[in-house]
């Protein structure tokens, strides 16, 4: 390469066992590497069974000790597994820990070939690419930037508040933002939680009090992330509290506003379209905080001009009719998505006639009617609301594992319907059919609850709903609701006529789960979840350092799954708290002012506004602390004005002279 | 010379998505074509043009970039920057007297491992069918080997 340089490179070649070993030539590639790349620095070249020991790291650092190395290439795994290893090695030995590279000859190609010759061919090419462009590398020192202690969560759904508590119990303060009037999220829906059947509101409640009466937790309901900018460390977020109206010092959550409230609205929300509201409401008894929300649409003030019946009959005088939308700005150093799901919306499945047939019921619907504090007092009845069921079908999987909606099994369906099952049976003694593809109840005290609801008499019938109708084909199906279904144990055709159908939908992602994702600068799953930084290792980070995800706004969980995500994300950030400064990569962009034209082409391209204009130099600058490193500038510049630490030009030129290396010989030799 | 021709390929990748999806496909002993060898970036918003144009300057008979999908880029959208210069670069390399399809783009994500071995072995057997790029000779602006090293004849 460049003559002007004199690098003392070491290559070391790994043999991991016979994960290389097995279809590498190693010994040959460390021969090859010490006596064919002299002319790049390479002066010492060797091979060893596991490079990442403590005996391979020992090699290395007594090499650049005693051999003056000043780069090191090992020719091992991926860089993402064992990058910081021999970066720390490096370190160890008093060399910047930059100027190591890997070439990636067992993921790239020991595992992917299976000829030893030409597998060895390849190795050399990439160690040889990896020679070149480690020559490039300049020696660079990590960012390390403070980390504010303050903590958002988004989403006030047991996840959210199982996160808030433990960061506010460890002394550090928390941000919970929801968009609804209360914090509790689904969960203070339910009825009851399977296997156990405690009440839901009963365990909930206690956590959503001490949520909202926490001195390191400032509750913002009813408000709305409206923007995001900065990085780990210090984010500043712009948070829109929406006008409720009501005066929040003043008001005492006496409930007589909701009283008084001449306007009844059917409440879509909380009781799934079941109940009735007011215009003026506090969402639920034990809603956290306990402040009403009014209903601008629907009240009559807002609409006729008169009524003002709530302010009249305020005690404290905490209607506000003028009140207007807040933006207050944090600044925080981590945040926390438990922004949740939507359930699957069962009118999709028209062949199951929900929104058609008034006795077909969402499982959402069925929480509500079984809840003692819900429409019915808890008494399970039909649309009519009188009488009860004698017979009752449950549909699984309903938008789940079904290729025309959603792929992905949503997790919690089998034991709901389960649970509905009992309770069903409990209530009203009337016949359970439940109709399922495959029972799944992995967990603990899951399977003993299948086998208690089979004892109980609930008929199973293994096979997917084709159908439910009213259309009745026989005397004994009159007035029913007829479900359809091929029995695949017994192998036929069944018209199963019943009183009341529930179809347990599945779960999906929140309907503005992408623009969401966008907004935190994190990524969703092709079926929309937010995506984890790794499926196994490392679930509830994601991508973009400092931000965290829980609950379901990763993927369809239960309860418990969700309090330990919600935990695991609060101790990841505690983490953060407590180390004070985090160290960034120090892979960044930065402007050459001498060479820059003042063209603004960079200036569009960088979706960090990371780049700006400096009108008195007539030059582009680039903050480093907003810029993430992508290095889209850096290829745009076209006078090369831009360079990028870590990814530069010439290292990037390098590599791949160095990777076709083998292949420079005059065409005809 | 065509009849044992074995193109080489360079393959640039994204670190959040085709490189984790070359990851995965050795994790999962995948195989393919052993002709592509890899270059990370951060980004492929990161790709210059010109390291297509040095690639196949310097003796690779295509090029493959590789990113996340559209909409999933870890940049927010610099995928979609790529994949302009891509298409801009086509019509450069045919103005040269290059076939455009010695250059693909690929999307993959860190999921992708089966996708990202499939599409590498169908693209080493588009260049094997376009043939070797015989682009002119090393020149002296290329780096100066020590001694000339004997090609082995790579199987097929």
């Amino acid at each position: 390469m460049s003559e002007k340089k004199q690098e003392r490179v070491g290559v070391y070649v790994c043999h991991c066992g016979t994960n290389i070993a097995g279809t590498v030539d190693v010994v040959g590639l460390a021969r090859w590497a010490g006596e064919k790349l002299k002319h790049l620095g390479v002066v010492v070249a060797r091979e060893y069974k596991f490079m990442c020991s403590s005996l391979g790291q020992e090699l290395i650092e007594k090499d650049i000790k005693e051999l003056g190395l000043t780069r090191v290439v090992v020719a091992a795994c991926s860089p993402h597994l064992h990058e910081k290893t021999f970066r720390t090695a490096a370190k160890n030995a008093g060399l910047n820990p930059y100027l190591v590279e890997l070439a990636s000859i067992r993921e790239q190609v020991s595992w992917v070939h299976t000829d030893k010759a030409v597998a060895t061919e390849k190795a050399k090419a990439v160690v040889a690419g990896a020679v070149s462009r480690v020559i490039e590398n300049v020696p660079l020192e990590e960012i390390k930037v403070p980390i504010n202690p303050d903590t958002l969560i988004v989403g006030g759904g047991i996840a959210g508040i199982q996160s808030a508590l433990e960061i506010a119990n460890a002394g550090f303060h928390v941000y919970l933002v929801e968009r609804e009037p209360s914090i509790g999220g689904h969960m203070a829906q339910f009825d009851k939680t399977f296997p156990t059947l405690d009440c839901s509101a009963c365990i909930l409640t206690p956590r959503m009090v001490e949520a909202g009466t926490h001195p390191n937790i400032t509750l913002m309901t009813w408000s709305e992330v409206v923007n995001v900018s900065g990085y780990v460390g210090s984010f500043h977020v712009t948070v829109k509290k929406k006008a409720r109206f009501v005066n929040e010092e003043l008001c005492t959550g006496c409930a007589i506003c909701q009283e008084k409230c001449p306007k009844k609205v059917i409440d879509d929300v909380f009781e799934a379209g079941l109940g009735y509201r007011k215009a003026i409401y506090i969402p639920f008894a034990q809603a956290v905080p306990k402040f009403p929300v009014m209903d601008k649409e629907n009240c009559t003030y807002f609409i006729k001009g008169t009524c003002k019946a709530c302010e009249k009959f305020c005690p404290t005088g905490a209607i506000d009719f003028n009140q207007q939308d807040q933006y207050v700005d944090l600044d925080v150093g981590n945040i926390i998505l438990a922004t949740g799901y939507d359930l699957f919306d069962a009118r999709r499945v028209s062949n199951y006639g929900y929104g058609r047939l008034p006795n077909v019921f969402t499982n959402l619907e069925f929480e509500r009617l079984s809840n003692a504090a819900g429409p019915t007092s808890g008494n399970i009845v039909l649309r009519d609301g009188k009488t009860t069921p004698k017979s009752v079908g449950i549909i699984h999987c309903v938008g789940s594992r079904d290729k025309n909606f959603n792929n992905y099994c949503s997790v919690i369906c089998c034991m709901q319907g389960l649970k509905f099952a009992h309770l069903v049976h409990e209530r009203t003694g009337a016949t359970v059919y439940n109709f399922y593809i495959d029972m799944r109840t992995a967990y603990k005290a899951y399977d003993e609850f299948y086998q208690r609801v089979l004892e109980e008499g609930t008929l199973f019938v293994r096979g997917k709903v084709a159908e439910v109708t009213d259309v009745a084909r026989s005397e004994h199906e009159k007035g029913k609701l007829i479900i359809q279904v091929e029995d695949t144990l017994a192998g036929k055709q069944r018209r199963i006529p019943v009183d009341m159908v529930i179809l347990s939908s599945g779960l999906q992602p929140r309907h503005d789960a992408k623009a969401v994702g966008k907004q935190f600068g994190i990524s969703c799953s092709t079926d929309g979840w937010f995506t984890e930084k790794h499926p196994k290792l490392d679930p509830v980070a994601t991508m973009t350092e400092g931000i965290y995800i829980a609950g379901c706004a990763q993927g369809p969980k239960d309860i418990p799954s969700s309090v330990a995500q919600g935990a695991a994300a609060s101790a990841r950030v505690l983490d953060k708290i407590l180390q004070k400064e985090v160290a960034l990569e120090p892979i960044k962009a930065s402007v050459d002012h001498d060479k820059c034209s003042g063209c603004r082409i960079c200036n569009g391209l960088c979706p960090f506004n990371a780049i700006a204009f400096i009108e008195d130099d007539q030059v582009s600058d680039i903050n480093p602390a907003l810029c993430q490193g992508c290095g889209t500038c850096v290829a745009a510049c076209p006078a090369g004005a831009i360079s990028g630490t870590g990814f530069s030009d010439e290292q990037i030129m390098a590599q791949i002279d160095g990777l076709l290396f083998l292949n420079l010989l005059p065409v005809e030799a | 010379m065509t009849e044992n021709f074995e193109p080489t390929i360079i393959g640039f990748t994204c670190n959040w998505c085709s490189y984790r999806a070359a990851d995965l496909a050795g994790t999962a002993r995948m195989k393919y074509a052993p002709n592509v060898r890899l270059i990370r970036l951060m980004c492929s918003g990161r790709l210059d043009p010109t390291f297509v144009l040095r690639a196949l300057a310097s003796g690779a008979d295509g090029v493959m970039i590789t990113g996340c999908h559209p909409g999933e880029c870890h940049y927010i959208e610099q995928n979609y920057k790529a994949l302009r210069r891509y298409l801009l670069l086509k019509r450069v390399l045919k103005g040269m007297g290059i076939e455009p399809e010695r250059v693909k783009l690929v999307w993959a994500s860190a999921a992708e491992g089966a996708k990202f071995a499939s599409e590498t072995t169908a693209f080493v057997e588009e260049i094997r069918k376009l043939g070797p790029l015989n682009w002119g000779k090393p020149s002296d602006q290329l780096p100066i080997i020590s001694e000339p090293v004997q090609h082995e004849e790579v199987p097929a």
